[in-house]
């Protein structure tokens, strides 16, 4: 056997799982390791600039490839720097292995330079971690952080290890084990075919059904049978945010997406309907508005891998707790045995309900001569990409545009922060987006707040050559917390404006050595961002200027029910 | 509704604190907790006691299963069961106060298991409301210090939990 020191040990073992390109930062504690990393081929490490964007970096690869991203930072502040980053990738289940250096095993405890207990700082955040206390377990600890990442309900795994674990002058046997042995680790492999079978008939028996799926189906690679089982049905179907891609955004099935900024006729449908078919979701408040008025008609089957998911903010009628790749198989499988169909001229009187919703709203905002409203932004960014772009999105009001009117035509297209909410992602993660889709064209939606939080990783575009489309819709403030305020503080704008401060984009862009494209004039738009995308390999900074007092609708009214919502600024349901 | 959670984990460090973090993050009640390595000595037995409604302690249970170091959990108060805690109880015992201690003790079925010219340190075994029964019985007054160990429980008959 071969013999190798803690920091060949690591680099092995992740070469030894597959992994290709890691995200991370050097300094004190993992500079053995970052050694290393200088003497072997395989492995590309992609040095970011504030280990914050490496997490996200590691996320967006993740999210868009299926595979699980990994980091490396230093002890103390390297480690705690990727805290928002982690908790981003738990609160969306992302599979990344964070590996942080720790201060030297008989300094812990002492308030050593550098030193932060990381397990315990992120022990809220992460699906498990590690920290390692003998050379020898390495391998088979790192074997453990990948295997619980990406299984079952798939999460970040922090593996801390002390300095003097990864020394270049001890050496031992190393081996990657192939099977990984945990007794307290069991992941549902399928659903129960008896709770899949009361599904089946209780969706039969629906007059009014509704299938809700979110990232669960992503995740679980489950988008064509998803698809299949919508059509076979003929039954309408949202996604939530995380869900979209899920099913065809132009599919005619498509209602859009649901919740607090989701479409008027999947919000009015879900409150109407009488079977709810769930998967992969989990109920989150920014659906369900008040869950004790959320869907007061209906029967509720809810298919998640991870049995916690289940009844914790809604009761369910039919749990099916199973990966659900598995579920949905058995699911299609059971429908073709079964001869029962539903009631044609029900389902038909519900689709006529619902393309009479459809027509009434349908995402509809108002336009003015001269003005550029961050809605056209998208649309034509969908109209120029030919929606075909991978589209990451930092957090706000032109994240929930971009949600609602890039119509994502595929699963892993859209990359957003969905349950934490991270202003700062949008970049960081187009930049893993394109380590695992080098030839994919990837737009970053964002806006001057979110992307100013991670700006210096322009630094890194430039090093690596990432060239990723910036599409920052610049409504000079806080657009989203302006329109909380204009909606619930009678317009103060309580911090929410920059007073004249904001940078020259333009400028910055290009002191980065990138390319800035200013826009303020709708007429101008296309053309613009026509040239932008054609620039293939620069990353364009597009600065568009867009109406600072849009509002993003429909939005739910707080505490009331799903079909509670402001369509535009004077009219409620 | 008060419910008694019993918990093989494995014994490993960080396992305790990421069942206690637990129940601080989703804001759950934890009212006692024991815990200490088993037979085997790769696993700790833990028991714990907490109150909420049948929904809240669904997710208590479905979110400790979660957690990678729990091999397995079981609710006790779902079924017959024996529960004991242990007190030790240190009471100022002087003059006609002497006797009425030992003959509380007595009918508690306590032990006295110290002794000075003023001091009585009293054992007590047994349900959480026994223990409460003794303290109340013999007055806030003559009470200098209490330790309690928190719930210990074990399922009735065939049942058990174990690897």
């Amino acid at each position: 056997m071969e013999l190798l020191s803690g920091a060949e040990m690591i680099v092995r073992s992740l070469k030894d799982e597959g992994v290709e390109t890691i995200f991370g930062y050097p300094g004190g504690a993992v500079l053995h390791i970052y050694d290393a990393l200088f003497q072997q081929k395989g492995i590309t490490h992609v040095l970011v600039r504030h280990e914050q964007a490496a997490a996200h970096a590691a996320d967006g690869f993740a999210r868009v490839s299926g595979k699980p991203g990994v980091v490396l930072a230093t002890s103390g502040p390297g480690a705690t720097n990727t805290v928002t980053g982690i908790a981003t990738a738990y609160m969306d289940s992302i599979p990344l292995v964070i590996i942080t250096g720790q201060v030297q095993t008989d300094w812990i405890g002492n308030d050593a330079f550098q030193e932060t207990d990381i397990v315990g700082v992120t022990r809220p955040i992460v699906k498990h971690s590690f920290m390692v206390k003998r050379t020898e377990d390495i391998p088979s600890t790192i074997k453990k952080a990948f295997y619980i990442a990406t299984t079952g309900r798939p999460g970040p795994v922090l593996v801390d290890i002390p300095k003097d674990l990864t020394s270049p002058a001890l050496t031992y046997e190393y081996q990657y084990p192939s099977k990984v042995k945990l007794r307290s680790y069991n992941v549902v492999s399928k659903g129960h075919s008896g709770q899949i079978k009361k599904a089946v008939d209780l969706m039969m028996a629906a007059k009014r059904p509704m299938i809700y799926s979110g990232g669960g189906v992503i995740l679980g690679n489950s988008a064509d049978m998803l698809t299949e089982l919508v059509h076979n049905l003929g039954f309408p179907c949202t996604n939530t945010l995380m869900g979209l891609g899920g099913i065809p955004g132009e599919d005619k099935q498509f209602v859009g997406m649901l919740g607090m900024h989701g479409t008027y006729e999947a919000n009015m449908a879900m409150h109407h309907a009488d079977v709810l078919l769930a998967i992969g979701v989990r109920f989150d408040d920014r659906v369900t508005n008040h869950t004790s008025k959320f869907c007061p008609n209906a029967k509720i089957i809810h298919i998640d891998v991870d049995p916690a998911s289940i009844a914790k903010n809604v009761p369910v009628d039919i749990p099916i707790v199973g990966p659900v790749d598995q579920v949905l198989k058995e699911m299609l499988e059971q429908l073709e045995k079964t001869e029962e169909r539903n009631d044609k001229s029900a389902l038909e009187a519900w689709w006529k309900q619902i393309d009479a919703w459809r027509a009434y709203h349908g995402l509809r905002y108002e336009t003015a001569p001269g003005i550029l409203k961050p809605q056209q932004v998208i649309e034509c960014l969908y109209k120029v990409t030919n929606g075909e772009a991978i589209v990451t999105s930092d957090v706000g009001q032109h994240q929930m545009f971009a949600a609602q009117f890039y119509k994502f035509k595929r699963p892993r297209q859209w990359i957003n922060s969905g349950g934490l909410g991270t202003m700062g992602f949008g970049l960081p993660a187009a930049m893993g987006a394109l380590v695992a889709s080098p030839d994919a064209t990837v737009a970053c939606v964002t806006g001057e707040g979110s992307i100013q939080m991670n700006i210096q990783e322009l630094s890194t575009c430039l090093q690596y050559n990432f060239p990723v489309k910036i599409i920052n819709v610049n409504n000079q403030s806080l657009g989203m917390v302006r329109q909380w305020q204009d909606m619930q503080y009678q317009g103060r704008h309580s911090s929410s404006t920059y007073e004249q401060s904001l940078p020259d984009f333009i400028k910055l862009a290009e002191a980065y050595g990138h390319v800035g494209i200013k826009v303020t004039k709708p007429e101008d738009l296309e053309d613009a961002m026509k040239e932008a995308f054609s620039l293939k390999d620069r990353l364009v900074f597009m600065d568009i200027y867009v109406d600072p007092s849009e509002h993003v609708y429909p939005m739910q009214i707080k505490d009331g029910s799903m079909r509670d919502m402001w369509l535009n600024k004077s009219e409620r349901t | 509704m008060r419910r008694i959670i019993s918990i093989l984990m494995e014994n490993e460090p960080g396992a305790l604190s990421r069942v206690v973090g637990l129940f601080s993050q989703r804001g759950y009640n934890i009212e006692s907790l024991t815990v200490a390595p088993t037979n085997d000595n790769t696993l700790s037995r833990l028991t714990l006691t907490t109150t909420g409604n049948d929904q809240v302690i669904e997710q208590i249970t479905k979110q400790l299963n979660k957690l990678v170091e729990v091999v397995k959990l079981v609710d006790l108060s779902e079924g017959a069961h024996i529960e004991r805690e242990l007190m030790l109880i240190k009471l100022k015992a002087t003059g006609a106060q002497r006797a009425e201690i030992k003959r509380t003790a007595d009918i508690f079925r306590g032990q006295i298991v110290d002794v000075t010219s003023s001091v009585y340190t009293v054992q007590l075994a047994g349900t959480s409301d026994k223990l409460d029964a003794f303290i109340e019985s013999v007055g806030e007054a003559s009470i200098l210090e209490v330790v309690r160990t928190g719930v210990s429980g074990i399922a009735r008959g065939d049942k058990v939990l174990a690897l």
